[in-house]
């Protein structure tokens, strides 16, 4: 009898719709703020997050925790004085920030250079590249949850450090490029190590990409996440390795060719998926393609000076000073007064690894430059993290971040 | 290439080191923007950066910079504006060119030239109360003492 109630009773419980529906009892969207101490955020890049349960319904970057004024020291400093400046931008690759820099200012002051420190450049300019994009690889892969690359990506982004410490001196803040030449020129041990590396990097980089590309939490997880339709990242002025995976063939090193590209033979990678996986080959390509130049800048290096045969503009070596009177007189003049470049103004931009990283210098005729503009890719490809993530998951925004490599010294300037 | 360009807003146009830079009307920059995205004889489908500048000058005292990149020809243009005190203002190109929008107001935080029409014009990278404009000529280096607000030490 009770086991026939309680059966009455279960049918009765059954029968009855117990599903429990909320129409949004709380009448808004939860606002999360991420950043800028954050580790997923590469830095101190604050993103406000409008959420409706998972999904991002809209966002809101706030930049400026690293602002340092770095346009307003420019107009207070000599053109050499803000060469150790421009390693603090995009201080992932600060001898790249080193070489736009002073590419610009020879624009503006009419300096020639040397073949041999124009090959210089170029390898110390994908050797940075290298590290920038290394150091992406293993913070991105952390991102979405792989481990190992990361400390792949860290170990190799190491030997190019070493490289560094040998052919300037430091394994970080390099300062490396003067105007009209190079702090110092490049040792045969230099790049004997530099040969070795390129060398063996390949074994890495294949390692990497086979345990991402064939992971499928790696790819489920970057696979139609943060798309920017190729209309969008035109119009939202995206540059590098962001525009290329969005289906447009532009590098500055092959469209606008500065130093010796032109010279040399590369390819540059476009996939048309706009995705963060697109991006991610895109980048590893890269990487492969920066070794090819890097190749044939060792192979191609003419002997010769480093410096431009300019000692009004071009600073002496310092031991030169200490015994000749004419080295003397021109170190004290360039420390004093400056190069003193025409009156005019000249914009003159590289493809770093990031995007388009250009300087736009006007002179007034005097040591200082009366303005200069740092356009910096990460502050114009961070502008299009919004149409990434709108509309995606609150877990996306880290790959997005991951795929878009911002560096804060460089958006924030 | 721009022979179809000379009329009415510009003022002047020079080339320097290679560079093209084209001076307009404040008032007509974006239409002349328009005119330099949609023709097919220009295509400057891609703005790269916008910039002020503060000349010091009494007359037109700051430069809004337009640096203009066109995929298809490889080409580049500086498009200018020259707007004066005491109320610098310049219709905005966020119409034209989304990007413009953080590079306007990047321009409006440094040297507070107010883009007419901007959807967003708001501080990007000091506090929303600061109330200067840290790259005119007239602001020191050293900064103007209190201007922000710091926070207290514990035995205040």
């Amino acid at each position: 009898m009770a086991a026939e109630l309680s059966r009455t009773i279960l049918q009765a419980l059954e029968d009855q719709d117990t599903t429990v529906t909320f129409d949004d009892p709380l009448e808004h969207d939860m606002v999360l703020n991420m950043g800028p101490q954050h580790p997923a955020t590469h830095g101190v890049l604050r993103l406000l997050l409008k959420l409706d349960g998972e999904t991002v319904v809209s966002a809101v970057p706030d930049l400026g925790y690293l602002h340092r004024g770095y346009e307003k020291i420019a107009e207070n400093s000599t053109y050499h004085e803000f060469i150790p400046h421009t390693d603090r931008l995009d201080y992932l690759s600060p001898l790249a920030n080193n070489v736009a820099y002073v590419l610009a200012v020879e624009k503006l002051a009419g300096i020639e250079v040397p073949p041999r420190a124009q090959y210089v450049r170029v390898l110390a300019a994908e050797l940075a590249r290298l590290a920038s994009h290394l150091v992406w690889l293993g913070t991105m892969a952390m991102d979405v949850g792989a481990v190992t690359v990361l400390l792949w990506g860290f170990r190799e982004r190491e030997k190019i450090q070493d490289i560094w410490d040998l052919l300037t001196g430091v394994r970080f803040t390099t300062s490396f490029t003067r105007i009209g030449g190079l702090a110092q020129d490049i040792t045969p041990e230099a790049i004997a190590m530099t040969k070795s590396f390129i060398e063996n990097l390949e074994v890495t980089l294949t390692d990497a990409e086979k345990l991402l590309k064939h992971n499928r939490i790696f790819v489920e997880r970057c696979e139609g996440v943060g798309r920017v339709s190729r209309e969008q990242a035109i119009a939202l002025g995206l540059t590098g390795p962001l525009l290329r995976s969005c289906g447009v063939g532009h590098d500055l090193r092959r469209d606008e060719p500065y130093l010796v590209y032109d010279q040399l033979d590369f390819d540059v990678p476009v996939y048309h998926d706009c995705d963060v996986l697109a991006r991610f080959y895109v980048r590893i390509e890269e990487m492969r393609e920066s070794v090819k130049i890097l190749h044939q800048v060792i192979d191609k290096m003419p002997s010769g000076p480093v410096d431009s045969a300019d000692p009004k503009r071009m600073p002496p070596r310092k031991e030169k000073t200490y015994g000749r009177m004419e080295e003397l007189i021109h170190d004290f003049m360039l420390v004093n007064f400056g190069i003193n470049p025409p009156v005019g103004e000249a914009y003159h931009a590289i493809e770093a690894s990031k995007g388009e990283l250009g300087f736009y210098v006007v002179s007034h005729g005097e040591g200082y430059p009366w303005r200069l503009k740092i356009r910096s890719p990460s502050f114009c490809n961070l502008q299009a993290m919004p149409p990434m993530i709108v509309g995606g998951m609150i877990s996306d925004v880290v790959a997005v971040i991951g795929s878009v490599d911002p560096v804060m010294g460089e958006a924030d300037k | 290439m721009l022979g179809g360009l000379v009329p009415d807003p510009v003022l002047s146009h020079t080339e320097e080191r290679g560079e093209l830079t084209i001076v307009v009307r404040a008032e007509a920059v974006a239409k002349c923007a328009l005119l330099l995205r949609d023709d097919e004889r220009f295509a400057f489908d891609s703005l790269r950066d916008i910039c002020g500048a503060d000349y010091a000058r009494p007359v037109d005292r700051f430069e809004v910079v337009y640096n203009l990149y066109s995929l298809r020809y490889n080409a580049r243009l500086r498009l200018k504006v020259r707007v004066g005190e005491p109320d610098p203002r310049v219709p905005t190109v966020t119409g034209v060119w989304p990007a413009a929008n953080w590079h306007e107001r990047e321009t409006f935080d440094m040297f507070g030239i107010v883009f007419d029409g901007h959807p967003d014009l708001r501080r990007i990278y000091m506090p929303p109360d600061f109330e200067h404009f840290p790259l005119r000529k007239d602001f020191p280096l050293m900064g103007i003492p209190e201007s922000l607000p710091l926070p207290r030490k514990k035995s205040q």
